[in-house]
Parts: structure tokens; sequence; C-alpha cells
């Protein structure tokens, strides 16, 4: 039994049975096509994490933000007045998270390829655009860039999924993707 | 360490010994003693845990929204460090002396060592809830930096930590004896087997809690200026998810035991159980990088490679037990006389055993709603749609409770008996126990990873964001959803109460066993003694084809779903 010691002493030469050996190899060939899965999606797959991440300051960041945003402003929105910012095309566009809001509004093409930075001023947080639910983890200190190509338009919300302190459910932002005027 | 744990208890090679009338093993009292104490303790926690984790879930009920905000992130946290940490891990010290002293029929090692573990364990756990109920540490389980919580916060948690560490090396100062003075012929068993390699995880998983929570501490009494947050998740996940193999393992282990214990069931071999045990050691540890995936700052490479080999080595492992754990049942059934049919050895177990009906629920619920979950969320790619979401609870509630809890459970029903000594009272209560708290759990398990599944964030107080500047609306399902996942919530919480009621019952006031009761009522029956085996190693003398329509039937559903959120994935916004 389970709970004495093997009654064979020499239990590692006893032979497999032919339902365990079968049942391990197809375990083990699931797993490499969950590999190759996996890796394969990075060339077919349209939706995968760049690598592409960069030590930054948040005040620095903090300013390349505040540079977009008065540079390419088109009104406010909300209770609070955020900016809306329409940066052109292919260009890199910046949203910062801090306690407790995403900021600012960005709105963008249809089909069009951006730059999406992404970092914190203060603690972690957690960007999740609903409703695509695409959940990625801001922090602060590091700039992260998506090559985003929103192909959907509509209102999207950006709410912090990762927990912030006592204003955390109230931290929510909006990303506007509309239609090639 | 061996030096240090065989000194002090030199003076014991005398400690007192009974004898136990059911299975003739020399029970060594200090083993005893300390295992109720961990036990008894172990159950406190659940119970307060288990409360707070029921308001949290009432909260998220937008119906109920029973607590205010500040209550629900403090309980919240509360609630993590009592269940996740406290009550596991007080139990698998119980387990750890179990699986040497006991089993191997020998002596704790160094039991005023042991003693010290248990005051350290409990001064430990007290001060980390004393520090989340002054309120001033809603940090959450993982305590993310830069949020800060109170040093002692911190604090209790090394002091826990270290306490633990003791109790480890007791278990292994343990094993040394038993080699020593020959309690034992031949290899450990297989269920302490499980244990060391509970036991070696824990030296790893404690070792990066000290490397990461030390300075943590320091930083949080002002001695140390920043902490990178990158690299604090890295190492806090060497822990955090480490941990979970700790349990894992201990959980397959009293899987095979209480199979070994109420069937007569042994591995179908020992060989290939042992092997899958150890891929837990060689792996499991990589794979809580997939905690990782979708932070900046770590390639594709090391995800991929940590997440993939490394964890689906490990997955193999688990898969390994779950084939044979299950064909285990089936052969001891099956030469037990239950032969007819592909399911009669099935029908025919004891179901109204809640050691046996428990632990069933256990394999099933961690298999088939924590397993097949836990791999799909730990895919590079498929970690987008899921991170953060209501579905990671979803999946580690299957794994943790349903599995983990549930199996402790499962083997608390044996305890009362051999180790307390005490008849089980409110047997109905007892016998529907698992059942009432199984569902419960799956509910919450399959609910929250709906919620999930529908983007609804983990941790939050309010998804209807009635006080946000900006609004946005969840599906009218997702709060459909929440309220289900109230209401099993409540349902476990029942059967956590029934649990709680009939142990404190039983220990407290059940009556005494003795000789007539050991007779009529035998905590092991006779039907699965050793004769009936013939011989080890291949199941040669009996199919198991029951076993392979239930292993078909998991892998079936595991490639479903797994091919289920690719497609989800597909439909998301292009990203590279």
């Amino acid at each position: 039994m389970a709970i004495t010691p093997p009654q064979n002493r020499l239990w590692w030469k006893e032979p497999l049975s032919g339902v365990e050996i079968t049942w391990i190899g197809v375990a083990f060939i699931w797993g490499l096509v969950m590999f190759g899965t996996m890796v394969s999606w990075h060339f077919v797959g349209k939706q995968n994490l760049s690598n592409e991440t960069y030590r930054i300051d948040p005040n620095a960041f903090g300013e390349k933000v505040e540079a977009m945003t008065e540079r390419y402003q088109v009104r406010e929105e909300g209770d609070t007045g955020v900016p809306v910012v329409r940066p052109p095309p292919g260009s890199d566009i910046y949203m910062l998270s801090r306690l407790w809001e995403w900021w600012p509004v960005l709105e963008l093409e249809k089909d069009q390829t951006y730059r999406l930075h992404l970092s914190s001023m203060d603690w972690q947080h957690g960007f999740s655009l609903q409703p695509q639910n695409i959940n990625v983890q801001v922090h602060p200190g590091y700039d992260m860039v998506l090559t985003i190509t929103p192909d959907k338009s509509g209102e999207y919300a950006v709410v912090c999924n990762e927990f912030c302190g006592i204003g955390h459910h109230t931290m929510v932002g909006k990303i506007h993707v509309v239609d090639k005027k | 360490m061996a030096v240090d744990t065989q000194a002090p208890s030199r003076g014991f090679i005398g400690a007192s010994y009974r004898t136990c009338p059911e299975t003739g093993l020399k029970v060594c009292s200090q083993a005893e003693a300390l295992i109720k104490v961990n036990a008894v303790v172990a159950v406190v926690f659940l119970a307060v845990g288990g409360l707070f984790g029921l308001m949290v879930a009432l909260t998220r009920w937008p119906a109920v929204h029973l607590l205010p905000a500040d209550w629900f992130y403090l309980l919240l946290t509360a609630h993590g460090a009592d269940v996740l940490l406290f009550w596991i891990v007080f139990f698998e010290v119980a387990v750890l002396y179990f699986a040497s002293a006991i089993i191997l029929n020998c002596r704790l090692a160094a039991p005023k060592f042991a003693w010290l573990a248990f005051v350290l364990m409990v001064v430990g756990a007290v001060l980390a809830n004393i520090a989340v109920l002054q309120g001033e540490s809603s940090v959450m389980f993982t305590s993310y930096v830069p949020m800060q919580a109170a040093p002692h916060f911190y604090l209790g948690l090394i002091v826990f930590a270290v306490g633990t560490l003791i109790a480890v090396f007791c278990f292994f100062g343990t094993l040394v004896i038993a080699k020593e003075e020959g309690s034992y012929e031949g290899s450990v068993p297989l269920v302490t087997f499980g244990a060391i390699t509970a036991a070696i995880i824990a030296v790893f998983t404690l070792a990066s809690g000290a490397i990461i929570l030390i300075p943590t501490f320091l930083w949080s009494v002002g001695y140390i200026s920043h902490i990178d947050p990158l690299m604090y998740k890295i190492i806090w996940w060497g822990m955090g998810h480490s941990s979970q193999q700790i349990n894992v393992s201990a959980q397959v282990a009293i899987w095979y035991a209480v199979a070994a214990m109420l069937l007569g069931a042994k591995p179908l071999s020992e060989k290939v159980s042992r092997m899958a045990f150890l891929m837990y050691i060689l792996f499991l540890q990589l794979a809580s990088a997939h905690h990782l995936l979708v932070e900046p700052g770590v390639s594709s490479e090391w995800k991929i490679f940590n997440t993939s080999y490394a964890l689906y080595l490990a997955v193999l492992g688990s898969m390994i037990h779950g084939m044979s754990i299950p064909g285990a049942m089936e052969a001891a059934q099956r030469r037990n006389g239950f032969n007819n049919g592909m399911f009669e050895w099935l029908r025919k177990a004891p179901w109204s055993n809640p050691a046996f009906s428990g632990t069933v629920l256990s394999i099933v619920i961690f298999g088939f709603l924590g397993g097949i979950t836990g791999v799909i969320m730990g895919t590079e790619q498929l970690n987008l749609i899921m991170h953060n979401t209501l579905y990671v609870p979803g999946h580690f509630h299957a794994t943790v409770v349903g599995g983990t809890t549930l199996a402790f459970m499962a083997i608390t029903y044996l305890l009362v008996p051999l180790i307390f000594r005490r008849e089980i009272v409110f047997k109905k209560i007892a016998q529907w126990q698992p059942y009432v708290f199984g569902a419960g759990i799956a509910g919450i398990s399959l609910f929250m990873m709906g919620a999930g599944t529908l983007g609804v964030a983990r941790r939050h107080w309010d998804i209807g964001f009635a006080d946000a500047a900006m609004s946005f609306d969840y599906p009218a399902t997702a709060f459909l959803m929440m309220g289900l996942n109230g209401i099993a919530a409540i349902c476990a919480a029942l059967g956590g109460l029934m649990f709680v009621l009939v142990v404190v019952a039983s220990v407290f006031f059940g009556k005494q066993r003795t000789a007539e009761s050991i007779a009529a009522f035998p905590t092991l029956p006779k039907t699965g003694s050793a004769e009936t085996v013939t011989s080890y190693g291949s199941e040669s003398h009996v199919k198991l084809p029951g076993t392979i329509v239930l292993v078909s039937v998991f892998f079936v559903a595991f490639v479903l779903y797994y091919y289920v959120n690719w497609k989800y994935l597909s439909e998301v916004w292009p990203l590279s």
C-alpha cells in the first residue's frame, strides 16, 4: 500500500503497465503540442505581447504624456474634464496610470497601428481593456510598449485590475476607436 | 541541520509511545500531540478565513454588496493570508509529522524544536492578522511593492516562515532517525515520499520568501529606500506559487493515503508515481513564471521556457497521478470483488464515508476545474485575456480549496479516530459535508471563471463603477455570474461550517474510541487488506477499463477547452 514501504524492494525494476506508459506518452505529446502552439502563435497569430520595455523615471514618462496631450488634445471628457487626445496613426501614444486614473483619454482610428506606451506614476496598476478583455500589468519605472491595431470601432474602457488602494474601483479610463473621417 | 535537529532529540530516545489498536503502529506521543495542536490551529484559521471569504463573496454579489470598500479590501487580505497560508501550512505541518513519525513508526526528531516551530508559527500568524485587522496593511496577499504594509505585517510572515522552516527540518530529522533506527524496511512508503517532495519544495519556497520579505520588511521600516517592483514580483512568486506546489504534493500524498487506507489501493507502479512526484521538485518552481506573462521587462523566450517545458513536465506529473490514483482505486476495488461492468467499482465505493467522497471530489475538482484552467492561464498569449480577471481566483479556488482543502478535510475524518481517538459525532452531517462543500467550491470556481471570461476584474469592490469619474458597464451576464458566485459561496461556507462543527464536536465531545467501537466500526476497513493483492508493479491481472474512460474524458475536455480559449484570443485587437 501507499502507506507502507513497497513490498518489492527493487520497485524501480518493475515493468511499467501498458495503460500507464500509454497515458504518459499521450500526456507528454500533448505537452509538446501545447508548446508548439504557443511558439507558432508568435509566427501565425496576431495577438502577441512585444518584448519592448524601457526603464524610465516616472517623471520623465509623465513629461512625455503631457507633451503628447498638449499637442493633440481635441476635447475634454468625463466629470473631471480629462483631455481627449487624438494622435496621428502610426505614432507613439502614451497612457499613464496613477492613483486613481488612467490619463489621458485616447481617440484612435480603426485599423491603424499605434505604439502604445504604458507606465505608472506610483504603484502597480492593471491595464484591463474592456470589453475586449486585454489585460497587461503596468509597473512604475518600466515603459512597456504595445503595438496595437484596434480593429473594431467603439468606446472601450480601461479598468484597473491590479489592486491599488482604497480608490482602486474608481479607476476607469477610456479609449475611443473611431472610423476614419 | 541534521546535527541541530538530532542533538537535542537524544534525550527523547526513551520517548513514550502507544500502540495503535487499529494499525499496530507505534505512535510517538510527542508526534501525536504536535499533530493535534497543528491541526486544531489550522482548523481555527480555516474557520476565521472562511468566514472572511464568505463576506468577500457577499460583497462581490452586486445585489448584496455587504461590506464597505475599506473593509472589503481589509478582509480580502486577511482571507488570503488566513486560508491560503495559515490554514494550509499548519495542516501541512501536521501532515509532515504524520507522514514521518507515524507512518514510519518512529519517534519525532527534536520535539522541543517542533514545539518552538509551532509557537513561532502561531506568533507570526497572529501578528500578521493583527497588522491586517488594524487596517494599515490592506495590501492583498501578494503585497506588491511599492504599495506598503505596516512593518509587523511583513515581520509576522517572516516569523511564521521561520517557524515553518524549523518544522520542516524536524520532519527531515525524523526521516534520518527512522532510517538509522531501522523503523521500516526498504524504501519509504509512497505517501512519505510525497511528503518529502512537499518538504523539499517548502525549503525552496521559504528561502524565496525570506529573500524577498526580509528586504521588504527593512524597506517598510526605512532602512532600504527602493525595491524594484518587477524583481519583487519574480522572487515573491518563487514563494507564492511554489507554496502551491507544497499543497499539491501534500494533497496528492493524501489522495494516495486515503485510497490505501480505505480501499487497500496501492500504486499501479511505484516507479511511475515516484517519478511524478520528482517532476514536481524539478520543474514546478520554474513554472512560477506564469505569474509574469503580461509584465513588462521579461522576454517571450523566458516566459515560454519557464511556462512550457518546466510547466508541462510538472503538469505531466499531475496527469500521471490523475490516472494512477483512480487506476489504483479501480484495481483495488476489482480485487475486492466489484468486478462487474465498467463502473461497478466506482458505484460501490464507500461514498458515504466522507474521507472517501472528499478525496474523490478533491481529485475531480482539482483536475477538471483547477488543472485544465491552470495550464490554459499559464500559456503565454492566453494569459492576456485572463490576467488579473476573476478567472484567476476561479482557477485557484478549484486547486487550493476544491483540491487541497477538501483533501485535508477528507483525511481529517481519519485523523480524528486514529490520532485524537474520538468517534466522529454527527455522522450524517459528516457524510454530507464533502458534497455540500464540494458543490459550493465547484460553483464558486465556475462562476468566477465565467465572470473572468467576461472581463470582470479580481479584487474589485464595485464592478458597477458608481464612484468612478467615467462609466463602464460589464455585460449583464457578468452580474448574474457574481450573484451565482455569492450563492455558491454560501453553500461552500455551509460545508465549511459543517466541517468545523463535526471536527470540533468530535475532538472535544466525541466518545473515546474503545476496543469494542474499533471492532464494530473500524476506521480502516478490512476489505482492502494487503493479502488480497498478489503482485506488485503491474496491474496485468486487472484491467482498468473504467479508469481509461475517465482519463479519456478528462483529456478530451482539456484539449477542447484549450483551443476554445485560443479562439477567444484570436478575436481581440491585434497587438505585437
